[in-house]
Order: structure tokens, then sequence, then C-alpha cells
């Protein structure tokens, strides 16, 4: 892969370029007989998430992505991206779909991150994604994200734990999306740019970073310059992946989801630190 | 003003009353109704206000939850590191880390190790919200994951008490994947039948709700917790608009049905104690077998 000259802030731009395809985009472009499926069957249905059953390099699977709009009153209509809870329940919903009938899980990620409203709020949106994480942890087929855009924080992750992640190589994975973070760490938002810098975001970094397995090369100028290359290359990588994926024997595939996740972090284990217990701790007991 | 009374806790932790006479130490201001209270009561009342209101504990001062003495710490040596070399014009991440290390004795934000309620045995991890608000990084991460494997091999319960901002900025998606790594932890302990009971205590936000608090057995919060996904600034933010003050309490959650019971901090080691003894009982506890990954969907 050629050394990229752009900054991580102009990575920032193509990924969330107007014209970026987006999901379905891909959908079309790689499967054929592509059905759609609705409803978290609890609350509602949430455009913001696709998902649906399709036919991809000759098996049936499961595809389930988060939903851009290509204009600004389809974006209104999907949220931009951004996933209530009843988004990422219809996705369990349709992940254990997957898994009663052995087919294997595509997901593709691409959301600036969970829709902070009032209204989620209420619904249980921390819950909604802790249960998604949960489920993909355990779940009995293969599973090979992709991100095609943006991955923000956990409403990306609620789609993004699988056991082989691809990249578009303009693409960013952060653990909140640049403005939220500068929000977080110095409360203005203003400072997106240095916070993308500071975050490693891009996926040349994710990939140093071992937690992307392969970045998925875009023609000069962006995906968008090249929709139909860039999903060929996408289909291509994703079709590899999945054959790898579907010889191995489940409880082996479950053991290496496992071993891969729990080998995730950096850290040191040179001076301990001991709670100093030397103080009485409150007296509960008592009450 | 909400600064103002924020630092006010922090120049009466308990070890400074053991340091007595000064007479700055002598009375606490509660946060909440304004009034002073003789610090020595104000600790024998587990830092409750009679007016209700629970002020944060230290990790320290929340092992008195357990019998006394039996406490034993896990990965004390485990540090974080700067892995992504984080440095912005407005902090190193790198000089954070030394300072929050100075200031509460420890390595990072959580604490794990093994314990018992009233001769019951369990592991315990707590967060220590002064260490960078209890955010969950690499090390955070790694210590939650190593105390629940402990928690399968030991074949004894869960217990977490949660005080955080969520994940940690400053190690970006390495931060983010420890939702993932402690939940898959979380399958194996679910494999074994043994429970995990969550502790939500005032805020706890973000990763660490959206990945092993929600997900618990029981979830018990302290009244008036501030619990949610996204912080109320942001969503301010988002809608333009105020929220209301019940919004994310632990009522408020309480109301909506996210959470189990809202428990006053004088009455949570006896509610342990129950549940610890009814999931004692637990038939799951036999369907081991070597807690096979197979076990896993056991959880769903």
């Amino acid at each position: 892969m050629k050394p990229s000259t752009l900054s991580p802030w102009d990575k920032v731009q193509l990924a969330r370029h107007p014209r970026r395809p987006h999901t379905l985009d891909y959908v079309r472009a790689l499967c054929e007989d592509f059905i759609e499926l609705h409803g978290d069957r609890r609350y509602g249905d949430d455009a913001a998430i696709v998902a649906g059953l399709a036919r991809f390099a000759n098996r049936t699977v499961v595809i389930v992505g988060h939903q851009k709009g290509n204009d600004a009153r389809e974006n209104v209509r999907r949220n931009f991206g951004m996933a209530r809870p009843e988004g990422y329940r219809k996705a369990l919903r349709v992940f254990r779909l997957a898994e009663k009938f052995g087919f294997p899980l595509i997901c593709f990620i691409d959301t600036p991150g969970a829709d902070p409203s009032m209204e989620s709020e209420e619904r249980g949106q921390g819950n909604a994604i802790a249960e998604n994480i949960l489920a993909l942890a355990g779940l009995r087929v293969p599973i090979v994200a992709c991100i095609i855009g943006e991955g923000g924080s956990g409403g990306a992750l609620a789609l993004g734990v699988a056991d082989r992640l691809l990249m578009l190589e303009h693409a960013i994975y952060s653990v909140a999306a640049p403005e939220a973070a500068a929000s977080i760490l110095w409360r203005d938002a203003s400072k997106a740019p240095e916070a993308a810098s500071a975050m490693k975001i891009t996926a040349q970094d994710q990939y140093d970073l071992g937690i992307v397995d392969e970045i998925i090369p875009e023609p000069d100028g962006g995906a968008h310059t090249d929709a139909a290359t860039t999903a060929a290359a996408t289909g291509k990588a994703l079709h590899t992946a999945i054959d790898e994926l579907a010889v191995l024997p489940i409880d082996e595939l479950l053991q290496r989801r496992y071993t891969r996740y729990r080998a995730i972090g950096r850290f040191q284990e040179h001076q301990p630190r001991l709670l100093d217990l030397r103080s009485p701790p409150l007296p509960f007991k008592e009450s | 003003m909400k600064d103002l009374f924020r630092r006010t806790p922090k120049r009466f932790t308990a070890a400074r009353i053991e340091s007595q006479a000064i007479p700055d130490n002598m009375w606490v201001k509660c946060p909440s109704c304004g009034d002073l209270i003789y610090t020595r009561q104000f600790s024998d009342n587990l830092k409750v206000c009679k007016c209700g209101y629970h002020m944060r504990l230290t990790a320290r001062e929340w092992l008195g939850l357990l019998d006394d003495g039996s406490f034993v710490e896990f990965d004390a040596a485990l540090a974080p590191v700067d892995a992504l070399g984080f440095v912005s014009p407005r902090h190193v991440y790198a000089q954070k880390l030394s300072e929050s290390q100075e200031q509460t004795g420890l390595n990072d934000a959580l604490v794990t190790g093994s314990g018992a309620i009233e001769g019951m045995p369990l592991c315990l991890a707590v967060t220590e919200f002064e260490f960078i608000g209890g955010s969950m990084g690499s090390a955070f991460g790694e210590r939650l994951a190593r105390a629940i494997e402990r928690a399968v091999d030991m074949r004894v319960p869960l217990v977490t008490i949660n005080a955080s901002g969520g994940a940690r900025q400053e190690e970006g998606t390495l931060a983010l994947l420890q939702m993932a790594k402690v939940n898959m932890a979380l399958t194996r302990l679910a494999a074994v039948g043994q429970p995990h009971i969550a502790i939500l205590v005032d805020p706890c936000y973000g990763g660490v709700l959206a990945s092993y608090t929600s997900v618990a057995d029981v979830i018990i919060a302290e009244p008036g917790a501030r619990i949610g996904f996204a912080g109320r600034r942001v969503i301010e933010q988002t809608i333009r608009q105020k929220l209301p003050a019940h919004f994310q309490t632990a009522e408020f959650l309480l109301s909506h049905g996210m959470i189990d019971m809202v428990t006053p901090r004088s009455e949570l080691r006896s509610v342990l104690a129950i549940l610890l003894r009814l999931f004692r009982d637990t038939p799951g506890r036999v369907i081991d077998r070597q807690h096979a990954p197979a076990l896993a969907r056991a959880q769903g």
C-alpha cells in the first residue's frame, strides 16, 4: 500500500464524504437476492441500521450494517447512521437468525456513533450496545465486519465484534467521533482535528495496532470516485475471509475469537501499587 | 459552582481523618442540601447525608463491603502505558497517568481481588473515579478480564462496583475494544453458571455502561446515581434544550426498566449477602464442561 499523504483530519472528511458508498450500495453491488428484514419485534424499525438475508459468493449470508443517507432528506430519515436502541435490537434479532440457520454474518460499519438523544437513553442505549457485543462474542457462525466509512465508538462496536475485521483505506475507527472526543477531553468540539490526529484513527494506524486484519485499497481520490472498483475489492476481501472462516469447526472459531479479543490492549507489569489497607475502610458491617 | 462542590470531598478522604485535628477536616458540607456534617459521623454513616445524598467513595472505602481482612488484591503491578503516544496541545497522557498514580497511589482506575461477604467467596472489581474519571483503558480491561477468568476458575460470583466516565479517550480504539474483551470473558462466567452482580454508583457512563455493567445478571444502583450512555452535555448540545433534573438518575432508569433496584448504601451489604446466598443454589453450576466456548451460548 502506498504511504498516505492525507492527514487524519483529511481522512475524516473522506470517510464522511456525502457521495461515499454506503452499506446498501455494497449490498447492491455484491449480492443477489437481497431481502431486507425490518423491525426489532419489540419497539420499532430503525432506518439507521439495515439488515437482511442475501446471496453472496454462492452462500446465503446475513447482512447487517449502519446506513447513512445519500442526501439531506434521506440522512434525516436514516438519522445520519446513528442507530437507536431499536436499531441495535433489530441487529441482535438478525444475529440470532444467522446463528439459528448457520449463515455467515457480514457487518458493514459506518456510523459517527450511537444516537445521543433522550429517547435513546430512555430505551436503554447502553444496554442495547452491550447486548450486541455479548451476543457477537458467542455467536456460533463466522462473522466478518468491514468498516466502510466511519467507525465511531460503541455504536460501531455493536456491529463490530468479528472473526475478521476489514477496513477501507480511507475509513476511520475511533473510540469516539473526533468532535465527541475533543468535547470529552477538552470541552471543546472545535478541537476535533487535534483529537483525530492524537487518537490514531486511520486504517493504517488500526492495522499497526493489530485491531484491523486487512486494509482494502480505495481508488485514488477515495471510494466515491469509483464505487464499482471499491465494491469489487471489498467483495473479494469478504469472499476470501468467509471462505477461510467457514472451514473451521465452530468451537475452534469461537476459541480463536476469544483469544483474539482477549489479546487486545497494551499494558505493563513492573511496579506493584497495592491498595493501602492500613486505615480502615468504611463501616458497612454496622449498618 | 459544580466544580467547587466536586472538590469538597477530596479534602475529607478517610486517610486524612485518621491524621486528625486540622479544624478544616472536622466538618463536611453536603453538596446536595448544604448542611454541615461532623466528619466522623459522616464516615460512620457511610458518607450518606441525612438528606439522602450519597457521596462518591474511593475504591478503598468500598472494600468495607467485604468481610474484614478477606480482600486479596489481584494484578497490582498491571499498569497502563501510553500506547498511542497521545500528545495534544492541551495535555500529555503519559504525564496525566503519572500524576493520577501519584495522587491515588494506584496503578490504574480499577482495583480487583478476591474476598468474601458473610463468608461467601467472590471476585470483586471496584473502579477508582479519582483516577482519570474511572475510565476504562487497556489496563482496566485486562484487570477486569483476569478477575472474571479467576471467578470462572474459582467458580465464584463476580461483583463489580462502577463509577466511570466510560472508555479512556487517550487510548483510542485500544480502550474501545476493552468493551469486547470484558464481555468476551463474561461469556465464560455465564458458561460456568456464576452470576455477575453490578452496582452502579454516581456517575456510570459510556463504554462501562455499554459493556459489562448493563448485561449483569442483577443490576443495583445507588439512590440518585447518574447513569447513561451519552453524557448530559452531549445530549443537551444535540437537542438544544435543558434536560429534566431526574433524567438519567437511578430512579429514572428503574422506572424505565433498565435496572433491578435502587438500594441505599446502608442496605447494600445485606442485599448482596442475600443475593449471593440465593445464587449459591443455582443448578447452572453443574453445566460446566471445561467452560468450553460452546457453552457460552448459555448466555443467549
